[in-house]
């Protein structure tokens, strides 16, 4: 079958593979249309899905809203965590299995508005609470590279559909870690941009002082481009930063010569998988032979970081999940008796295990006469973690590190212990505290299994972040490599 | 009127919490219509029904009243203030939070000055302002109607408020209630509330609490919710204090509780105490920025302040020669002052005869009415055009009221009115010099003993020639006539 046959009906490896820009240009060339590549995005779902169950809901691909946006026909799914009208909006809970969102959330505004095609909702764990996406009310996803692992969490479907090519990028939210840590289990790029960069509005909140929407997507130059064009002050979030958003395409081919790297001594500890660290240490040896430089920073505080993390973050979500009452929207239980009745029966049915577990914590954490023992002392926790930040960049332009202690773990494996679980988001929760940017790269494999580089940048300075992930992918392909799928080969045999 | 008194040997101790709904025409934090009376469920939208995913926008037309509140009351207008979110489960709290400001409200202390008693007893007393702060109003829950089942209306969730929380400072319920008028009148005239008791915008919970006459300590307090009129929070107190005192003295205790006036029974009921209230679980809101206000912006605020109900009662005094209680009333609210203000606005107006009126019979028509001064059905320009009538001397006064009354029941102008009612006042010199000369030569003997000493018997010869004029002759035309045709003139 000649090449051009193939890609007139977009099935081929070149094209599921294509970066953003080159799919573009195929729509502008006129090689193919929009619903061309949604149809042949869409079958891919239909064909593979089923052994990841990346996706929660499927949603019928309509005209690109734009003609001229820069993401104009190209297919996406967002995390089920935002709202699009008109869709079923879920946030892996049984709570909200049946509810329909009534109106757009800020992110599907934008990109709605630059012409991108949703196709998809994306399974994650429970309102994003989770590191393995094993916390779903609508079924474990798998790993792509490999079906018995957890694809990471929480935005561990968006992940794994990017990483098995199910579509070209996917939205993600990053509380405590949520968008690099399943990107690097998946083997794609994640971005979780700086705390206010991109709004809120319509992103179900779990820990609304943490959470950040951004981007997965396979390299870095395309993140660079979504960003772009979801991120931006938002007048009906608050908290979202009154800046301009500067073109993160236009710098990615700068030169990172000089460019100094802070390398987190104490992230290289025992603590730290050895072949993790190896495949870090490997990348971080490709940043200087780009020309940058590497210095030492010191980040005592992890662990530190941790402990604030889960008190913090539960006492911000046991206040958010408030709503979910039975009252007026979402599950409600059979027959209530009384009030008492309806609220205890609505959210004892309706959360899943680890929600109600965070809700216990941070209802705890807030209580008279522990407020200042846990609360207070977790901000204050939080405060010294930023201000170690802060004085690592006085020395270092970015931060690299490991994503993760490990590579993907086996499904199951620390389902009965979540303190284990927990201990995954060691280096990308202190990230959060600080409301740092941060990225995560593709740099390796360990038996099989993806590992990513952390990329982590000052307030706002996003635009390096993609500029050195971009470098360091001119240099490596852990990001073009795709995972062979069972479903995939025999999908090639029927193209073949 | 009440005959409440203090039993001796008891001091009584009180606190206000008063919720003034502000009147921004959208909500604290959403942009959904604020108006009162739409259907149920009409002006809350995705913010205000605590839909997932949605995100709070303060109002800076809330923080501008809020701080106009402070400004009237000599606060501390904090530079930064903040909000914090206060967490409990109740069917009508959309979000299972109120977004509030504890640790750190906009209003901080400020006092307000409160006369009470009339006369000799006459006093004095600055109540001492805490704090107020920014809130959203809560939704109301409706039990009638939806068989055994409650039914929930969110216009009213997140509805600005301030809540004004005073020191207890007041030592019986007149000067509560003075305090809460004087609050009353305050945001009125700032325009900041409506003040409508009746449909909730003025709330006032009172904190009650008694003790043993010389004791430092204070007792178990107790606060009483539900509070719709000021005579209701009269009576409210003055329950309280008795029931407490009842206890006291008959050997059981007060017990901290929230406790509910019933009107219907004028009694208070509990409602729940204090180990069954909520752990609120107090946090900072991570969905707002804290609100920074600056020098010049409070400036500016402070520039927009229209006169106060104390500055517009001693200029009252000073201008128009009122005594201190007639400009107390005048100035008790904005509606009323205006009112005056309107009528003493035509040229030549007699401050004090206007004033007199105002406190006499248009009070007194508005209690028959049951009705506010707004809404007079005696509008101030008619006032005006009648007691011009009156110091031009058509009218007396006691034809003025008759006028009084007829405009107030049929409408129409004044000079119609003395026109149709043939009420206009015989001035002329001439007819009551007739009138005068007729009664002399009628009561020879009467003018005799006048002349001869008794001058008491002046009254009997106005009454004479008032009787031949129908009551219509110009009282001090007759008094100047006859004084000289007695004198022999």
């Amino acid at each position: 079958m000649s090449t051009s046959d193939t890609q007139h009906r977009g099935g081929d490896a070149a094209l599921i593979n294509a970066s953003i820009a080159r799919l573009r240009d195929g729509l502008v060339a006129g090689e193919y249309t929009s619903a061309d590549l949604a149809a042949a995005f869409a079958q891919r779902i239909e064909t593979i899905d089923p052994s990841l169950n990346s996706l929660v809901s499927r949603v019928e691909p309509v005209e690109p809203a734009s003609s001229t946006g820069r993401l104009v026909g190209i297919p996406y799914v967002h995390k089920d965590i935002f709202c699009a009208k008109g869709t079923r909006t879920t946030c892996g809970s049984r709570m909200l299995a049946d509810w329909v969102a009534p109106y757009d959330s800020t992110v599907h505004e934008r990109l709605s508005r630059s012409g991108a095609v949703l196709l998809g909702k994306s399974n994650m764990d429970e309102f994003a609470m989770g590191s393995s996406n094993e916390n779903s009310y609508f079924g474990a996803v798998a790993n792509p590279w490999d079906v018995s692992a957890v694809p990471g969490g929480s935005s561990g479907g968006s992940a794994a559909a990017v990483g098995a090519r199910l579509v070209p990028f996917a939205t993600g939210t990053d509380t405590g870690g949520s968008i690099r840590q399943p990107a690097a289990f998946c083997g794609v790029t994640g971005i979780k941009p700086t705390y206010g960069r991109v709004s809120r509005y319509g992103m179900i909140a779990y820990a609304s002082s943490f959470d950040q929407g951004g981007v997965i997507a396979k390299s870095a130059e395309d993140c660079a481009l979504v960003l772009g064009e979801m991120a931006g002050f938002d007048e009906r979030d608050s908290t979202s930063a009154d800046r301009p958003v500067p073109d993160y395409v236009a710098g990615l081919d700068e030169s990172i010569r000089g460019l100094r790297v802070g390398i987190p001594k104490q992230w290289f500890s025992d603590a730290l998988d050895p072949a993790v660290g190896d495949a870090v240490s490997a990348a971080i040896d490709e940043l200087r032979a780009a020309g940058a430089e590497t210095v030492e920073v010191d980040l005592p505080d992890a662990d530190i970081a941790l402990a604030a993390y889960y008190l913090l973050a539960p006492a911000e979500a046991s206040s958010n999940l408030s709503r979910f009452d039975g009252v007026r929207f979402g599950y409600r239980c059979e027959d209530p008796k009384d009030l008492q009745d309806l609220y205890e029966r609505t959210r004892s049915e309706g959360f899943g295990s680890e929600v109600k577990r965070r809700i216990l914590v941070g209802t705890y954490a807030l209580s008279a006469g522990y407020y200042d023992a846990f609360y207070r002392r977790a901000q204050k926790a939080r405060r010294l973690v930023t201000d170690h930040f802060q004085r690592a960049f006085e020395q270092c332009d970015v931060i690299a590190g490991p994503v993760t202690p490990t590579p993907a773990f086996d499904r199951g494996a620390h389902s009965a212990d979540p303190a284990k679980m927990y201990l995954e988001d060691i280096f990308t929760i202190p990230v959060n505290l600080a409301g740092l940017p941060g990225m995560s790269v593709p740099a390796g494999f360990v038996e099989g299994r993806p590992v990513g580089l952390q990329l982590i940048g000052r307030h706002f300075d996003e635009a390096r972040l993609v500029n050195v992930a971009h470098q360091y992918q001119q240099r490596v392909d852990w990001h073009e490599r795709m995972p062979s799928l069972a479903a995939d080969s025999a999908n090639d045999n029927r193209e073949g | 009127m009440s005959q409440f008194a203090i039993p001796s040997g008891w001091e009584v101790v009180i606190g206000l919490e008063i919720h003034a709904q502000l009147a921004t025409r959208s909500k604290i934090f959403s942009g959904a219509s604020t108006a009162f009376g739409a259907e149920p469920n009409a002006q809350a939208c995705a913010v205000d029904l605590g839909l997932p995913g949605v995100l709070p926008v303060l109002n800076e037309g809330a923080v501008r009243m809020a701080s106009l509140f402070g400004l009237a009351i000599d606060a501390e207008i904090s530079r930064v203030s903040s909000f914090d979110r206060k967490n409990y489960f109740y069917p009508d709290l959309p979000k299972g939070y109120q977004t509030t400001q504890l640790a750190r409200p906009i209003v901080v202390g400020g006092s307000v000055t409160v006369t009470t008693g009339e006369g000799k007893k006459a006093g004095e007393h600055t109540i001492r302002v805490t704090r107020a702060h920014l809130e959203e109003d809560a939704g109301k829950s409706l039990h009638e109607d939806f068989h055994g089942m409650t039914g929930i209306d969110l216009n009213r969730a997140g509805t600005p408020l301030i809540e004004i929380v005073s020191e207890p400072d007041m030592r019986n319920p007149e000067q509560a209630v003075a305090y809460a008028r004087k609050v009353h009148a305050i945001v009125q005239y700032l325009g900041i509330c409506d003040g409508n008791m009746q449909e909730g915008s003025f709330r006032v919970d009172a904190n009650v609490s008694v003790r043993p006459e010389g004791d430092e300590k204070l007792g178990t307090r107790t606060e009483v919710k539900n509070v719709n009129s000021f005579r209701f929070l009269q009576r409210a107190i003055e329950f309280e204090i008795e029931r407490q005192i009842d206890l006291l003295e008959t050997g059981g205790e007060v017990v901290q509780a929230t406790r509910l006036y019933d009107p219907d029974r004028d009694e208070t009921r509990l409602m729940r105490t204090k180990e069954e209230a909520d752990d609120y679980r107090y946090f900072p809101c991570p969905d707002l920025l804290p609100v920074v206000v600056d020098d010049e912006t409070i400036e500016s605020w402070r520039a927009e302040l229209p006169e106060l109900p104390d500055a517009k009662a001693e200029r009252y005094q000073s201008e128009y020669g009122l005594s201190a209680y007639d400009a107390g009333v005048l100035t008790s609210s904005r509606a009323t002052a205006e009112y005056f203000e309107a009528v003493v606005a035509r040229e030549g107006a007699d401050a004090k005869l206007a004033a007199n009126w105002v406190m006499g019979e248009v009070a007194a028509l508005l209690n028959r009415l049951e009705c506010e001064i707004g809404a007079c059905p005696v509008p101030a320009d008619k006032l005006a055009d009648l007691l011009e009538r009156i110091a031009d001397g058509t009218l007396s006064n006691k034809l003025g009221r008759e006028v009084f009354e007829a405009l107030a029941e049929q409408g129409g102008s004044v000079d119609e009115i003395i026109e149709a009612r043939g009420l206009k006042q015989i001035s002329d010199t001439g007819a009551i010099e007739a009138m005068v000369d007729e009664v002399i030569a009628a009561n020879p003997g009467q003018v005799e003993a006048y002349r001869g000493g008794k001058d008491k018997l002046f009254g009997f010869f106005v009454g004479q020639v008032m009787k031949a004029a129908k009551g219509k002759a110009n009282p001090q035309a007759v008094n100047d006539v006859l004084k000289r045709r007695l004198a022999g003139d």
